[in-house]
């Protein structure tokens, strides 16, 4: 039943009973074309790309806990495609791409808001660096643009530039198309659209093993209900990439990092847009519940643990608290974790692997919910063509033995 | 914050005063210009990352300054030993 002011009236006058189930929970069958393993929003976009996109609707998507609890469900929800290199501006403008229009396109309100991503420069080199990235950004198509220290201010109104600040603000690059969405919704959505397909969404099932042939193609993979045979796997488990991988028999270039976010007491609207600052290492929002939205950097050790230091806690809040000295009094309510898939270039991976029938999607790091649409379509596409979108054919595996790295770790428009 | 024993200071320090150096017992290649580039890409980016049994190199960088290896959990975190550098993996 599709979502629209009719039906909501219709099930008003019934006292809202008649709302059929959003997807189903199924069984696993015996064979699919396609599985996905990991039901985050890159996995189920994937599969609902490869049934509305591809013509492939006989597809799983397997996951070891719930559906959105991982990653997904754990960012701080910003969506921005400023990235300096060409290959990554059109990977991620890509995805802001597909942001317009998803609400309308799934019937389910994603609530993308184009608030605005502002990134603060406070020394000369940030400024070097903000405005090189402003004319990269253009060249390659993606809005971004400088603003003075007093237009920052007039843009995001809490922002302290007084010349005195621990921090002084020397201006900013902002790009008007970045902004936040609902992260729950982007998984809700999809996987009602894909389950509506006829994708089965198959929850609290691990995957503990992938069954190969004599060929080495892959045969399908071994789980705790049983073995579910598929000629075509697509891995797309962020932090437990690494575990999936180690199943098939590949070690890849991935370290697992903890990750820790933040949301204040919720609050009148006092903050527009989203403010990220590299040099300290600080970014927020405000949820359209009113709750301060603080993201806060990876711990330094390899852990599954989905929980973080708490003087890493303190080091953001430090950073926010000197550039928004209005928000000194504020009380945070909640600060949790997710486990982050980190590459040597920063970049991720996502292509063939090579074992033959078996595609991977991974190492978005601390930067993969701005880029949900585009992976899911890109994984999808890879799958369904057993070949690479000229998009994310550079975001191969194959890159860390040739050297071609897509380096964004130096020269990243952010902290990731 | 971990709590992380020094075996060198043979002391239990805050986790503050170390950096991570990341996997233990990765040995250089003799001679780095004779290796395969599938082996030097295997020496310098493939990591076991393991959901489990870790061992991890950490620098008491705010205290003797001296590298130091770590058996570790990473679901726990919890360290199983610290050993001194050059001593054989535990």
């Amino acid at each position: 039943m599709r979502f629209s002011g009719f039906n909501l009236f219709a099930q008003a006058l019934q006292d809202h009973k008649g709302w059929p189930e959003q997807w189903p929970d199924k069984a696993p069958k015996a064979e699919y074309d396609a599985i996905i393993v990991g039901a985050g929003g890159h996995g189920l976009g994937a599969a609902y790309y490869l049934a509305s996109k591809y013509g492939i609707r006989n597809v799983a998507v397997i996951e070891k806990g719930w559906l959105g609890g991982g990653n997904t469900g754990r960012n701080t929800t910003i969506i921005r495609s400023n990235y300096l290199y060409d290959e990554s501006a059109h990977l991620y403008d890509h995805a802001v791409k597909l942001w317009d229009g998803l609400s309308q396109e799934l019937n389910y309100n994603v609530m993308y808001s184009k608030r605005g991503v502002l990134m603060l420069a406070h020394n000369v080199h940030d400024v070097q660096s903000a405005k090189r990235h402003i004319h990269a950004n253009r060249l390659n198509g993606v809005d971004n643009e400088w603003l003075s220290a007093e237009e920052c201010q007039a843009y995001c109104p809490p922002l302290d530039i007084s010349p005195t600040a621990r921090h002084p603000v020397l201006g900013g690059a902002l790009q008007r198309r970045g902004g936040t969405a609902r992260h729950d919704s982007v998984a809700w959505g999809y996987a009602r659209g894909a389950a509506a397909l006829g994708v089965d969404i198959i929850q609290n099932c691990a995957v503990t093993g992938i069954r190969r042939g004599p060929d080495g193609a892959v045969q399908g993979v071994e789980t705790e209900r049983g073995f579910i045979a598929s000629k075509k796997i697509g891995v797309s488990a962020a932090g437990s990439t690494s575990v999936v991988m180690q199943m098939a028999g590949l070690d890849f270039p991935l370290e697992s990092y903890p990750l820790q976010a933040l949301v204040s007491e919720p609050v009148k609207p006092i903050f527009p847009c989203v403010v990220m600052s590299n040099s300290v290492h600080a970014y927020i929002s405000q949820s359209d519940k009113g709750e301060l939205v603080i993201g806060a950097g990876t711990d330094q050790y390899v852990s599954y643990s989905q929980r973080g230091a708490f003087h890493i806690i303190e080091h953001t809040l430090a950073a926010i608290c000197e550039i928004f000295p209005i928000f000194s009094r504020m009380r945070m309510l909640r600060t949790w974790g997710g486990i982050v898939d980190v590459t040597p270039d920063r970049s991720p991976i996502l292509g063939k692997t090579p074992v033959p029938g078996l595609y991977v999607n991974c190492g978005w790091g601390t930067g993969g919910f701005k880029a949900t649409p585009g992976a899911g379509d890109l994984l999808a596409h890879t799958i369904a063509h057993d070949a690479p979108h000229k998009i994310n054919a550079p975001f191969n595996l194959d890159r860390f033995r040739t050297g071609r790295f897509i380096d964004e770790a130096a020269a990243a428009a952010v902290a990731h | 914050m971990l709590l992380i024993h020094c075996p060198y200071c043979e002391e239990d320090r805050p986790e503050v005063e170390f950096v991570n150096g990341g996997q233990a017992h990765i040995a250089r290649p003799a001679d780095p210009s004779s290796e395969s580039d599938a082996d030097w890409e295997k020496y310098l980016y493939i990591r076991r990352n393991p959901r489990g049994r870790h061992h991890e190199r950490w620098r008491h960088i705010h205290g003797c300054g001296r590298f130091f290896n770590a058996v570790r959990d990473t679901v726990s975190d919890r360290f199983e030993t610290t050993y001194k550098a050059g001593e054989p993996a535990k």
